[in-house]
Order: structure tokens, then sequence, then C-alpha cells
């Protein structure tokens, strides 16, 4: 009999049903896309031991949407809808960072005015991005409903100020090649002071109801924990490498736009564990405000668009570009390369959800299987970044 | 003291429970379709197409040189150019759409089509209360719905409407000088027209 008639069962070998001590049975279980705690539609293949995790695979594509190849077939101009899709909580960095790449291809120059815009708006898109981060994070432990409300609260003025500004509350579409579309509205300055006056207080009122908390405390100290050789190897980046206690923030390395203008700092951690994460946020976020105290001050009167910029039959020439800014979840980076038609030849998107996505098993070998939710909430992804 | 971050914390949410009763400040949601939050004057929700005047057919000045067709980031709208032309709000003769569609389901609300237009035709509306219990047709906005009035523009955009008034009444201020001056020159050169003969025909033909 020929080798092709043999029942494939003979040959396939099934994962290792015992641990390693041989006592205990391992079990295979399937979380998510559905799970509530996985933040969209995504699966985490987990095997168990008991309740520590042996083995974790993350499983996604659930949410492709073909972004790339999509935005290789229109114009440039018709691309920037879709990233506000692709981190719908912070359509604007997104705006910017894809704005950046195609400013580098085409030599843009970005108004005085515009470049303050930008600024005010992704510092005020990393303050709600971290807000309601914060807020899943506590709801995936457990605290139902109180500290994500309180989020939402803040994240709702902060919407408000992004819906006077550009017609949308999350899927904003502002930025374009050269600056940005339309100007302030009248008073929206004054109505962005008033909220950042009043952040802090509420910043307080969230870690005097958070960060002494011996349940929390308990559940995220020394859990997923992340080690600083692997951050860097693994190329994480953002806050969750910041926690491990690596420096490095594109605002400071690349100093795009003119974050070389404000003087903030860089918070680090030092043990790169879910509770390191979670109070880098918090930090930056009072950063932030110290940079949109600055940017608020100093925002000069001028146009808002490079006057050589086309918004019709825009063609720029031949080469490539990379365009990356550090948005609230870490380095986002968009890789263009132009052929001088109209649209481009590549498009490429570095998401930091995506890669921050693949140190997870290494963050949750050992502990349970509810600290892996919660390790996961900390590393903060949005599907429709991770899949594109 | 273990519990003491618990109990402080307990005195936040206490604070922020009992501060509803007395401050409106704390209490931030709407009961939505009793109540309803002041919208934006940059709220964008989906296009309509401006006419002016009276006649909505008529007035619309929609030109159907389908740049937002192609230019829409997921190809909702459809147009189909007309076979004749009619006067425009210029005076020239232009195209018209014979047909314009726009799929509400599939539009994303961008507003790429209202940048792109060269002729001030297409605008976001504010009216967000679009669900339809007929998920095919009734989710596929016809020319007859599309077309709204200036007035209406007007209204729910005012600053933006003014603006796009007068560019189109410099338009029209460019296209009378321009007509004044093709005028003049006409009839200059009809006054110094000495009428140099073409060469007939048939010599050309003959050699």
């Amino acid at each position: 009999m020929s080798a092709t008639l043999e029942t494939p069962a003979k040959n396939y070998e099934l994962r290792p049903k015992l641990s390693d001590d041989g006592e205990t049975e391992l079990l295979e279980v399937s979380m998510g896309p559905h799970h509530p705690s996985t933040h969209g539609v995504f699966r985490m293949d987990v095997v168990l031991d008991g309740e520590r995790v042996v083995r974790l695979k993350p499983v996604f594509g659930y949410l492709h949407r073909n972004h790339e190849k999509i935005a290789e077939g229109t114009s440039y101009l018709s691309s920037m809808p879709y990233t506000d899709r692709l981190d719908y909580f912070c359509s604007l960095t997104n705006n910017w960072a894809y704005a950046l790449a195609v400013e580098k291809l085409a030599g843009l120059q970005v108004p005085e005015r515009a470049e303050y815009i930008r600024v005010i708006t992704a510092e005020l898109t990393r303050l709600q991005n971290h807000t309601c981060l914060i807020g899943f994070l506590m709801q995936d432990m457990g605290a139902l409903g109180t500290p994500l409300m309180y989020a939402f609260r803040e994240r709702e003025k902060i919407l408000d100020l992004f819906e006077a500004l550009t017609g949308a509350r999350m899927m904003c579409n502002y930025m374009r090649f050269g600056g940005c579309r339309v100007d302030l509205p009248p008073g929206w300055l004054a109505a962005a002071q008033r909220i950042v006056d009043e952040y802090p207080r509420f910043l307080d009122e969230f870690e005097t109801l958070l960060s002494g908390n011996e349940i929390i405390i308990a559940r995220s100290q020394g859990i997923g924990v992340l080690p600083r050789e692997l951050a860097v190897n693994a190329g994480i980046t953002g806050p969750v490498a910041r926690a491990a206690g690596v420096d490095y923030d594109l605002r400071k390395v690349d100093k795009y736009g003119i974050y070389d203008r404000f003087s903030f700092r860089v918070p680090l951690g030092d043990h790169g564990d879910t509770y390191d994460r979670y109070m880098i946020r918090i930090l930056e976020m009072r950063e932030s405000l110290k940079i949109l105290q600055q940017a608020l001050k100093d925002i000069p009167a001028g146009p808002i668009i490079d006057p050589k910029a086309k918004l019709r039959g825009f063609r720029p020439k031949a080469g490539e570009a990379y365009g990356r800014i550090e948005a609230p979840k870490g380095e986002l980076g968009f890789y263009l390369i132009s052929d001088g038609g109209p649209n481009p030849f590549r498009y490429r998107v570095r998401p930091p959800s995506f890669i921050n996505l693949t140190v997870l098993e290494d963050m949750c070998l050992g502990n349970t299987i509810a600290d892996a939710v919660i390790t996961l909430g900390s590393v903060d992804i949005v599907l429709g970044e991770v899949d594109r | 003291m273990l519990g003491e971050g618990i109990i402080k914390g307990m005195g936040e949410t206490a604070r922020n429970f009992l501060g509803s009763y007395v401050s409106k400040k704390r209490l931030t949601t709407l009961q939505y379709p009793e109540e309803r939050a002041p919208q934006f004057p940059n709220a964008r929700q989906f296009p309509f197409l401006v006419y002016d005047g009276e006649d909505p057919e008529q007035g619309l000045r929609c030109v159907s040189c389908q740049i937002c067709e192609k230019e829409c980031p997921p190809k909702c709208i459809y147009i189909v150019k007309s076979k004749d032309k009619r006067v425009d709000y210029k005076g020239q003769m232009q195209f018209y759409p014979a047909t314009f569609n726009i799929d509400i389901s599939v539009c994303m609300s961008c507003q790429i089509c209202v940048e792109v237009c060269p002729f001030e035709s297409i605008k976001m509306d504010t009216e967000f209360e679009l669900s339809s219990t007929d998920r095919f047709a009734g989710l596929l906005v016809r020319k007859p719905q599309l077309a709204k009035s200036n007035d209406h523009y007007r209204k729910i955009h005012p600053h933006d409407a003014a603006e796009s008034d007068a560019a189109l009444a410099a338009e029209v201020a460019k296209v009378q000088a321009k007509a004044k001056a093709d005028a003049e020159a006409k009839a200059k050169a009809a006054a110094a027209k000495v009428a140099p003969a073409a060469p007939p025909p048939e010599a050309t033909l003959a050699k």
C-alpha cells in the first residue's frame, strides 16, 4: 500500500496533554473573538495548566479591512478618512502621521499655526486615550462601571472640542497635507483652556480612586512583567516600552513638528509590570497637560495650510518617505512610495498596537488566566489598528 | 493601614454620587429623544445638493463633473451625466446630473466630496436621524431627496454659506467682466477689420 492512503490521524500529533511534571492535564481554551475582555474581535489561544498560562497564541485578523491595498488604489487624499479608522480612539494622531509622511514625500511646509493646532489636538487625543484606557483596564480587573464612567465623562468634554473643530467626534478627518482643514472656531481656544485647567483635578480624583487601592495593587504589581531587553529587542514602543524603562519617546527623539519648543519630561517605569503601565499613563497625561498649557499660550495667528498644497490632482514626485509620530499607543509610522502618480505605489502602516501585541505571550506565561486579561488590557490595543 | 486606599476611593465615589443631587455639573447625561445636545456649527452628517432659487431641479448647482464620484473614498456616489446642456447660474451652458444617488449605508460622512467640489454644489447636512425600515431603497438617497435649498444651507452653516455665496458672486462677477471685455474686444476688432480675404479653396485644390 502506498503511503498516501494512510490515515492522517496516525501521523497527527496532538498537543501535549500533560503538564511538565506529568501530574495535571493541560486544557486548551479559545478566549475570544467575542470575549468582552479582549477589546474587540481578538482571540487568544491559551493552553492552561490549572489556572496558569502555559502557552498563549494571539490570533487576529477578524477585523481586516484591506486598508493598505485600498489606499494604493485611491488618491492620497481619499486615504485620509480611512486612517481615522485605524485606531478609532485617536483619529487625529493617525491623521497627523499620514499627513507627515505625505508632507515629507511632497516637500510641503506646514504653517506655524497649523503646527500648534496639531500639537494641541494630538495631546488632547493622548489625554482622552489614556483616560479611557485606564477605565477599560479597571473594567478588566472587575471594577464594572465607576472608573470607566468617570473616564468617559471626561472624554466626552474632549470629544465635544473635537466636534466643534472638525465636525465629527471620533472620525475627525481633520488634517490635510501641508496644514489643517479648517481654522479654529471662535471661542475654541478658551474652551480648550478651560478643559486643560480642570483636568488635573480630575486626574487627582482618579488617582485617589485608583492608585492607592489595595485590590488594584494586589492584582497588578508584579503581573505581566516585560523585561527591558525584551522590550528593546521586540521593537516595543510607547507607554509599554517606557513602563519597562526604555527611554524612547519620539517627541524627544525625532522632535517632529514643533515638539522641540515645549518643555516636558518623559516618565519611565522600573518594573515593567501592569501597575507601572497604569502609572506611566497617569504621569504622561500630566506631562501632556504641561505641553497643552504651553501650546495654548503660544499659538500664533496666521494661515493654516501651505498655499502650495493642492486638493485636486495632487501628485507628489517619485520617491519614498517614512513619517512617524508618537501616537498614544506607540510609534505610528506610514511608509509611502510614490511613482509620481495620483495614488501611492506602496502604502504601509507601522501600527504600534500590532507590534506591542507580539510580546503578549512572554508577559503572560506563568501568570493566571485572569492576569492575562489584565495584561492584554494594559498593553492598550485597538483592533482596528492591529488588523487594519 | 490595609484598606485605606479602598476607603478613600469609596469616599470619592460617594462625593460624586451625592454631588450629583446638588450640582448640575456632575450630571452629564441627557435623556436623548426629549432632550437634545446643541449642535456645533461645524457638524457634518450626510451630504446634500444645493440649489438656488425655487425649483430644486432647475436650480441645482451640480454640473455633473463627477470629481466627487471619483474622489469619494468608499465610492458611494453614483452620477449619470445629462445628454443635453442647460444654462447655469453664470449664464453658461453646462451639463447637469440626470441621476445623482448616494448610498447612505456606505457613506462615511468624511466630507471629501464637499472639499473637492469646485462648484460649491455639494455640502454637509446636520440631520442625523436617518434610519429607515427599508434597508435597500430606503438607504439609497436619490436626487429629489438630496436637493436642498441654499436657504437651508445658510440656516445650518451660516458662516460657511456666507463664504460660499461670496465665492459664487465672485465667479459671476468674473464671468460678467470677461463677457464685457470680450464684447468690447469684439467691437474693436470689427471696427478695425480690413478683411484680408482667404485664398479661394479652388486654388489649393487645383495645385
